[in-house]
This record gives structure tokens, sequence and C-alpha cells, in this order.
């Protein structure tokens, strides 16, 4: 009996030192495996008088189950410190770069207008286009505009050959639109446009998006109302805003808006950045449309300007550089 | 338009300061562009007079003076103008002034002479821009009168960006009936009285240009000093509204002009021979003109003629033999009304734009021409003397406007405006403007003046009463009125998705001008397709593009230039075609060079190649939802691509673009590499999508089996896959190549390829024989269609 006991004791001190699992599994099969101290003791059992072998059966099976419990802690230590080992040399930097983790942009001038689209959209404006090679019929004549008119004087125009002409605003989209089609019209057409006027803050080729809406009760303050919404929905801000008479053959009464903006030196002036009014009963006869019956109003506006605004861009000619250094800002 | 604010201000009453007159000038439509004061800081600047110059001892330039400036004793200023000499009339600046440019005036000692004060140039006073020598006052300038007294100042000059349909505001009186209206004040118009005829010098005229000319006045003023001075103020106020003082029979015309907005024009009478005659140019006419340029003008044009010679270009430019000179004693004034269509466009054929044809050409109040005949008659006797004949009168009534009322229905101005305005104000305002009011029981009839052109019919009435009752003052609204919901088709990728998924493949998006160098497509075979312009700005800006590559690879090139190795570039917008009319193709196109993947650890770097790009292509082509639909051939490829690297790319048989390497002839041109790749292709085919029709998934599991072959190098993939799956029929849901070899182990000639077949059958489970008999089905055909070996 002592004999196990001291035999206990030391193993109880062996499976503490045991810093393998393969020597932890060694002990383990030395005490508790069928040649091990304790099995051997177990057998010895039956050699024993009956009163004595109840007592010393539950010695045996006290050590066995102290053992037991020993080699499980131990077990699970080593596991643990194991585990740690592992995990350590699994560890990464994190903080190395993703794989295939660049993408590229729209342009600028895309963001701004589809910012611009959309928001009409959410307003009932359907998108309409037309063509850049454009007749004098429909950038001009139908507009309200006579031949030689000096109003015509503010578009300079490029011309081709036969002469057809580029759009020099995107106002023919409404006549396109109103053709053969009759009220409640509600259209926005960005676009192209082309004027032949070239220097710092003049590109021969620019954006620009008309928006047009006919119906039976449209006003003027109806105009205000939306291209006020429009500028708060836009710059996400509200700006005090005017609306300052102006003259377009195809509008009237016509106006430019202005709003007032801050420079960065703490100054503040008027900046035009929409050009509308009613739409001239002559554009909607013109269009077969009944004039006494129906009203309207246009607006037209430059998204380049929307854009230099909106991001800080101050060289319009960046726009058409694609410089990826510029590009890059507004992936 | 350019003027004096003083001189506005004595036509009309203003009771409001400078800055909220310019805000309710804008705000009126009549846009304040400019406003810069003048004669502002002149306190201590008076008239002064030179009465002694001499030599400085110590600097040659330097004239030591003495000036009288009215204090008794004469004060002694040293002065280095050229122009300082004793006996003329100069503003000095006393000690104690602070001058406009900051100049504060003290006593000082120049080279060691004391002087008491300076003498001043217009640019030092801040009135002018002349800096050529002391500002020369009239000899009977008030020696000791402060010099902004005398000269009227302050003042301001305005100038108004006026649109095409005010030709009315073009003169001063016009443009005081919209102040008037704006302020509610009346303008101070006054009787021109006839000028005393007291010569009975004539000359015929003769209307022989039909509509384009219905009236001319004219009238002959005999003896007179053409080399009179033109009195200060007069020359102050045409200075003021940014005109040179020229000649007093010169001023005299603009000076009428600005005040009523009437050109006029005067001939030397004794270069006349006969009438006047206006008629229309003779075909192959030429007529020297006042700015010495040779007008061949058309049949189109009005000319002022006499009976041997052509003398003016009507409502443009006179011509320079009958011009006024110095020597002119007796002249010919002509004041007339041409209609605006005779005049519009015809300066602009000349090439020329003058203060008359901008006025004729947008209209000229019909009634003024006798006004301003007389208005310049008793300006011209003031200053240059001078003995007046009749007015001449030569007139088609039949074709003069008439002026015609037009009606303006209450509820017409209230719909189109959106707000009520009070009659008693719509009436205010028309009235104030100069126009006639009769009210009606629905509204009001309005007769405006003959100087308002731009009111013709309703909507122009409702635009005075919009402008004169303020925009500002009319409510916002929110649109009303029910629409119904467009319907947006699903079986359609919208533009800005395909950009931002080009964008998230990592492409950038540019936007190129669409015109592009001739030169450029012809580097391209491109020459002769796209559209030339007539008028192009110049030979880079040409021809509008017949396609998106030549700019963009030159975007491309622009960034490589600029450090840029790795370049993603796209561009969406249209081609140009001629045709009738021109045909335009929305395209997109895509350049790029550099390595395939940007730089990273961790993963080999190789340039970017075709199937690169034919990746991106697949990716849009995946999401349209009907890749089967498009195919590769390799003819019919364009020039610009590589003929081994390109693809010539279909959609149900249709050609929709081209995909490949720059043909490194071109790339050489171009001083770029092989590693630029393009691909170019129509948007709509592109954006086609399949509205998806779901089919039930399948209920048993697929089976995989791989196989390799050998086949010769010139067997595409694409028969390969034909072959295999028309053996196959349904079984076969897809066919992956997953690995393709040629070189060591391959035989010359010919390469490995390894693919996986996945089957499936939609009634059953297949089992290994099914599969196996598929396998050994192919691979029969591919041996039989394709010469393949089945790699062991």
């Amino acid at each position: 009996m002592d004999d196990l006991d001291s035999r206990a004791v030391a193993a109880l001190a062996d499976i503490d030192k045991a810093d393998t699992l393969d020597a932890l599994e060694a002990l383990r099969v030395g005490l508790l495996g069928k040649s091990g101290i304790v099995t051997a003791a177990l057998k010895t059992l039956g050699s024993l008088p009956p009163e004595e072998k109840k007592a010393r059966g539950a010695e045996v099976n006290r050590v066995k189950e102290r053992l037991a419990d020993a080699l499980a802690a131990r077990k699970a230590v080593l596991e643990q410190a194991e585990l740690d080992r592992r995990l350590a040399s699994e560890t990464i930097d994190i903080s190395l770069p993703g794989r295939d983790g660049e993408r590229g942009g729209i342009h600028p001038i895309t963001r701004a207008l589809e910012r611009i689209a959309a928001i009409f959209a959410r307003l009932g404006y359907q998108r309409a286009d037309g063509p850049e090679i454009e007749d004098d019929w429909h950038n001009f004549e139908a507009l309200n505009f006579p031949p030689h008119h000096p109003a015509r004087a503010m578009h300079d125009t490029f011309y081709f050959g036969d002469g057809r002409l580029l759009r020099t605003h995107t106002s023919p989209v409404q006549i396109r639109s109103m053709k053969g089609r009759q009220p409640p019209i509600r259209i926005i057409a960005p676009g192209k446009v082309y004027r032949s006027d070239s220097d710092q803050t003049h590109s021969p080729m620019f954006h620009q998006i008309e928006g047009l809406l006919v119906d039976e009760t449209s006003s003027f303050a109806d105009l205000k109302g939306t291209l006020a919404e429009f500028i708060r929905a836009f710059f996400e801000r509200d700006f005090e805003m005017r609306f300052r008479p102006s003259y377009f053959p195809f509008t009237e009464p016509s106006a430019e808006v202005d709003i007032r903006w801050e420079t960065a030196d703490g100054q503040s002036r008027w900046l035009e950045v929409l050009g509308c009014g009613m739409v001239h009963p002559n554009v909607l006869a013109n269009c077969g449309i009944d004039p006494e019956r129906y009203t309207g109003f246009a607006f037209g506006l430059g998204v380049e300007r929307f854009a230099m605004l909106r991001y800080g861009v101050t060289d319009l000619r960046a726009f058409f550089e694609n410089d990826l250094r510029f590009l890059k800002q507004f992936a | 338009m350019k003027f004096s604010e003083n001189w506005l201000r004595e036509l009309v009453e203003i009771k409001a300061n400078r800055a909220t007159l310019a805000h309710a000038l804008t705000m009126a439509g009549l846009e304040v562009e400019e406003l810069t004061p003048l004669g502002e800081g002149l306190d201590g600047v008076v008239v002064a007079e030179i009465v002694g110059a001499e030599k400085h001892p110590e600097a040659d330039r330097l004239q030591v003076c003495k000036v009288d400036a009215g204090q008794g004793a004469p004060l002694q200023i040293v002065c280095g103008a050229p122009n300082a000499r004793v006996g003329i009339k100069v503003p000095l600046a006393t000690v104690g002034a602070n001058l406009p440019g900051g100049i504060a005036i003290k006593a000082a000692k120049l080279r060691g002479v004391e002087s008491f004060g300076m003498l001043c140039s217009a640019k030092e006073l801040g009135i002018d821009a002349d800096a050529s020598g002391l500002l020369e006052l009239p000899l009977d300038a008030p020696v000791g009168q402060p010099l902004a007294t005398y000269l009227g100042l302050p003042d301001a000059s305005i100038e108004l960006k006026l649109t095409p349909n005010r030709p009315d505001c073009l003169g001063l009186y016009g443009l005081a009936h919209d102040v008037a209206a704006l302020f509610g004040s009346r303008v101070k118009t006054g009787e021109q009285a006839p000028a005393p005829v007291t010569s009975q010098a004539r000359r015929g005229i003769r209307l022989e240009a039909g509509k384009d000319a219905p009236r001319y006045l004219g009238r002959v003023v005999e003896g007179i000093d053409a080399t009179a001075r033109t009195p200060l103020w007069l020359a102050e106020r045409l200075r003021r509204a940014g005109l040179r003082p020229i000649s007093a029979v010169v001023d005299v015309t603009n000076y009428v002009m600005l005040e009523l907005g009437q050109p006029m024009h005067a001939f030397d009478n004794d270069r006349l021979e006969g009438d006047v005659v206006v008629r229309h140019a003779r075909a192959g006419e030429t007529l020297k003109l006042l700015d010495g340029s040779e007008a061949k003008p058309d049949t189109g044009f009005v000319l002022v003629a006499d009976d041997s010679k052509a003398l003016a270009v009507a409502g443009v430019m006179g011509g320079f033999d009958s011009r006024v000179t110095d020597a002119t004693c007796n002249i010919f004034f002509e004041a007339a009304h041409f209609v605006p269509a005779a005049i519009m466009g015809r300066a602009r054929k000349l090439g020329l734009h003058t203060d008359a044809s901008h006025r004729f050409e947008r209209g000229v109040d019909p009634e003024l021409p006798r006004r301003a005949l007389e208005r310049a008659t008793e300006l011209l006797l003031a200053i240059a003397g001078g003995q007046a004949g009749p007015v001449l009168v030569a007139e088609n009534l039949a074709d003069l406007p008439k002026p015609a009322p037009v009606a303006l229905r209450r509820a017409r101005l209230r719909r189109v405006l959106g707000v009520e305005v009070a009659d008693a104000e719509v009436a205010r305002i028309f009235t104030a403007l100069g126009m006639k009011v009769e009210p009606q029981v629905d509204g009001w009839q309005i007769t405006a003046p003959s100087s308002r052109f731009d009111i013709e019919r309703e909507e122009d009435l409702v635009e005075e009463v919009a402008r004169i009752f303020g925009y500002d003052n009319i409510p916002t609204a929110t649109p009303a009125g029910a629409l119904a919901l467009a319907a947006e088709p699903e079986a359609r990728i919208g533009e800005l998705a395909l950009r931002e998924q080009l964008a998230a493949r990592g492409h950038f998006e540019a936007v190129n001008l669409s015109f592009v160098a001739n030169e450029l497509l012809v580097q391209w075979g491109l020459a002769g397709q796209g559209v030339p312009l007539a008028n192009p700005l110049s030979a880079d800006l040409a021809v509008m593009r017949p396609s998106l590559l030549p700019g963009l690879v030159e975007a491309l090139r622009h960034n490589r230039a600029r450090q840029q190795e790795r370049v993603r570039l796209f561009e969406v917008a249209r081609v140009f075609a001629e045709g009738n009319p021109p045909i335009e193709t929305p395209s997109l196109a895509i350049a790029a060079c550099g390595t395939a993947r940007a730089e990273q650890w961790g993963e080999p770097s190789r340039a970017l190649d075709f199937f690169d790009l034919k990746g991106d292509l697949d990716a849009l082509l995946a999401w349209g939802g009907e890749p089967e639909r498009w195919s590769v051939h390799t003819d019919d490829l364009p020039g610009w691509l590589h003929p081994g690297r390109g693809a010539r790319l279909s959609r149900d048989g249709e050609t929709a673009g081209w995909l490949g390497a720059l043909h490194p002839q071109l790339a050489k041109a171009l001083d770029l590499g092989p590693d630029v790749h393009v691909l170019e292709l129509a948007l709509e085919p592109l954006l086609a999508r399949r509205l998806p029709k779901a089919q039930p998934v399948a209920r048993f599991p697929s089976v995989r089996r791989d196989i390799a072959v050998e086949v010769p190098e010139e067997v595409t993939w694409s028969r390969i896959g034909e072959v295999v799956r028309s053996t196959l029929g349904g079984v076969l849901k897809e066919l992956r190549l997953f690995d393709r070899y040629s070189g060591k182990g391959v035989e010359a000639g010919r390469k490995s390829l390894a693919m996986g077949l996945i089957l499936q059958d939609a009634s059953r489970t297949l089992v290994d024989d099914d599969a196996d008999r598929c396998v050994r089905q192919a691979i029969a055909a591919l041996e039989r269609e394709c010469k393949a070996k089945l790699r062991g």
C-alpha cells in the first residue's frame, strides 16, 4: 500500500514536470496503461481476503482518479501551450496592403452630371437626348432665333459644309422631345455642346443639362421653387439665391439664377449658375402644343460650372486633359 | 452700354444712392457689368494756372513753375511733365490732398528746390487712363475752383450688359424710362425746340430701298468751324461713356446717339453730288470706309449714295471720301430709320461691329430721327457755329411700324407668373414705362412706345410686369400635376452603372474633346472618316472623331509622359460618320498599358496582354447575360490593330467593335511599347441585357471529368468548344479551360489544353459509366475534328 502511495506521489511530481504531450502520454501508459502500476495494483486485489479487498479497492481507485485528474490537467496546460506556440508562429503582418485593392474612377463631369440628373429623376423628369450634329431649325429657328438675329451672335457656332452645325446648347432637345407628343412633359437632357471659343475659361466642347416641364398649370413661381430645391439638393446646403431678368429667345419671361458664393478669402459674390424661363409660346406652337392650354418652363445649366463649384476645381481645362493625377482625386 | 451716372440722374430723378441704383438695374434685367467710381479723393485739388516756368538748376527734366491757384501769391511747384508751360490751366493737388492712387501731397524739396504741391495728369487723379502729361483744362476754367466741382465729379462710369431685346436702353432716355418705373419717378422729357433755320441750303433725298429704309431725314449746316473745341462737359460725358472725343461734329453725333439712342452721321456736304439716294448696293460695287477698309457689299446691303457714287454703308459706317475733316465748312447731317432685318448680320459680313450697327440691328425707335436731328443741330450751332438749313424729310409712312395695342389678360398674367399683381400696380408699371394703358374687362390694352421693338405679344407684357414688379417678389411654389411614372427598361444596363463597373475594374474615365486633328487620323489609317468641320478652331480640332481611340491613346501618352507607367483609361462618347443626317454612334473605348496588375507584394508582375482586356470585356458581356450571342473573329481587322493579336467582336453576327494590341508600326509611330491594348465597342449592343427567366434548379448532382488533349496550334479554343458542345449536347453544363501549355514535352506546332467537363442530367443522377461514355465521345470527336491526341 505504502508502495503505491509513494509511487503515486512521485508520479504526480513527474506529471507536473512533463513538458511535452508525448512525455505525458508515456507517463500515462506507465501509470494507467495495461502494464501500469495502477493496473497492476488492481490486479492484486483478487488475491486479497474479501474484507481487505473492499478497502484496498477503494484506495487504489482513489489513487487512480488522482492520477487521471493530474494527467488531464497537465494535458490541458500542455495543449494550450502548444496552441499558443502555433498561433504565435502563424501571426501575419495585417498592415500589409490587400491584394488587387485598387480601383479606377468616373470623371468629375460625369459625376456632377449624373448627380444633377438623378435629382431631377426623383422629381419625375425623364432622360432625353438628341444629336450633337444639329440643323439650324432645331438649334435656332424652332427656338425662336430668327436668321441673323443678334442673339445668335451670343453663340459662336461650329458649322459643317452642308449647313449643319454642332449644337450650341442642349435646348434643341426641347424641340425634339415636344414634337409629336402632348403634355404633361418632364424631361432632363444632358449632353455635350459646342461653341467656337477657347481660352482659360471657355472650352470649345462642354456639357449642359436642359430641363423642361410642360403642363396645364406650371408658372414662374413653380420654376423658382423647382430650381431653389434643386440647388439645395445638389449642394446639400441653402444658398442666398436670386432670379435676375434676362433674355433668351425661347423663353419669356427669362431669368438668370445667381447664388451667393463664398470665396476662400471670406468674401462673397453673386455667381451665375443657371439660365431659365417660361417656354415661349412660339416654341410650344412650333412643336404642335397649344400655348393657350399649356404653359411650361425650361432651364439650362453648365455641368462644368457645377463640377467646379462642387469639387473645388479652379481650371476648366483640367477636365479635358485626362491627367491621372487629376482623375484619381475623383475615384 | 456705358454711361455717366450723373448724366442719367440729370434725365430722371433717382431717390437712391449709387449702390441701390446699380442693384435695381441688375434686378430689372439691365445687368450692371462694371461700375467705376470717378473723381473720388479730389479734396484739395483745384484749377490752377501756370504763370511762370524755369528750368530746374539741378535736373534737366524738371521745371520750377510758378502757379496761380487763386490763393494770392503764386505757389512754387516743381514739375516733370513734358507739357508744363506758361499759360495753361491744369489741376493742382495742394499740400494736404490725398490722391486716389494713394499719394499724399506734402511740401517737399526736389533736388534742392522747394515744391508746395503737385500738378497732375488725368491718371494721377483717377479720372482717365491718360498719363502722358498734365491734364490740360480749357483756358476759361476758373482758377481756384475745386476741380471736382469744375468737372462735375464725383461721378461713376456704369457699364450695362444689355440683352439683345432691349435696344431702347442703348440711349439714356430709354434707360431713364426703366429707371423711372423702378423708382416711381418720371422722366424729365422736355420738348426739343427746333433749331432756327437761317439758311435755305437743301439737298434732295430719294428713298429707293423699299421697306429696308422707310425714313431718312437730313439737313445741311453751312459755315461751321470744324476745328472748334468740344466743350469740357460734353467731352467728359463721352469719355465717361467710353468714347474718345474726336472733333466737334463727330462728338455731337456720338453725344446724340448716347443721349437718345439714334445713330447719326455727318457728311462733308461739298463732297456730295446731286441727291442723297438710299438704295441697295449694286453688284460689284465697292466703297472705302472711314476706317480705311474697302467694303464689298453684296446686293442685300443698303447704301447711302449720291447721284454718282456710294457714300456710306447704311447703319454700319460712313465712307472715307465724304467724311468730315478739319477743312470741312458745310455738313450734311443724316438721321435715318433702317429696319433691323436690313442691317442684321451686315456689319459682321464686313468684319465690323459699330455703335451704329449694334443699335440698328437690334432696332432703333423710328420716331427718333427728327428729334435727334434738332438736338444735334442745336449742339453743333452752339459749339461750331454755322447756319442750319431746313429739315429735309423723305419717308414712306406705309412701311413704318405702326403702334399696335397688345392685350394682356389678368388671368394669363396670374397663371404664367403664379402670383396676383394688383391692377393698380400693373397700370403704374406700364404708364411709367411710357406705355398707353386702356383697361378692359379681363385685363388691359397696352400700346408700347415706338422705341419698344420687343413688345409684340402678351408674353412680352407679362415679362415687363414681372421685371418691374420684381422677380424677388414672385413666390416659390412646387409644380403640381400628376405624371405617369416612366417605365425604366430593365433589359438595358444603365450607362452610369457601366461606367461604375469599369471603374471598379480599375479604369479611369476620360473625357476628350470630340474633335481630332486630321493628321492623327492619317496616322491611325482613319483619314477621310469622321465629319470635318467647316470652321474649326485649329487644325488640331478639325474633324469630329470617327473613333474614340486616337484621342484616348493620346491621353494615355500624356500620362505616360508624366511618370504614369500603368494607365487604364476609358471613355464613353459618340463617334461620328458622314451621312444624311450624319451618323452618331455612342461608343465605349478602353486604352490600357503597363503591368497587368498594380504593383504589389506577393504576386509576380507581368505585362498587360490581350486577355486582360478581354477579361474586362467578358465581365461586361456576362453582365448582359447573353455572352453566347457574342463572338470573336480574326478577319476584317482595322489597320491599327496587331493582325495576330486583334479581334473583331460581333453580336449576332453583326460587327460591334474591336479589341487587341495596337499595331506595332502605329505603336512605334506614337512612341509606345507593345503593351498598349485597346478596345472599342458600340455602346448599344453592350447595354442590352437579358431579362432573367427563372429555371428550376437541377435536382441531381453534376459530375466532373477532366481531360487533356494535344491539338495543332491553329485550332482555336472556340472551335474545341463548338465540337465538344455539339457532341455532348445538353448534358454538358459547362466546359472550363484550366490549362494551356506548349513547349517541352509537346510536339512542336502543337499545344496541350486541359479542360474540365461539367456534366449533369436533368432527370437522373449520372453514374460513372455515363460520364466515361461522354468523355470517350468528346475525345473521339476532338480526334476526328481537331486532330487531337489524348494526353496520357
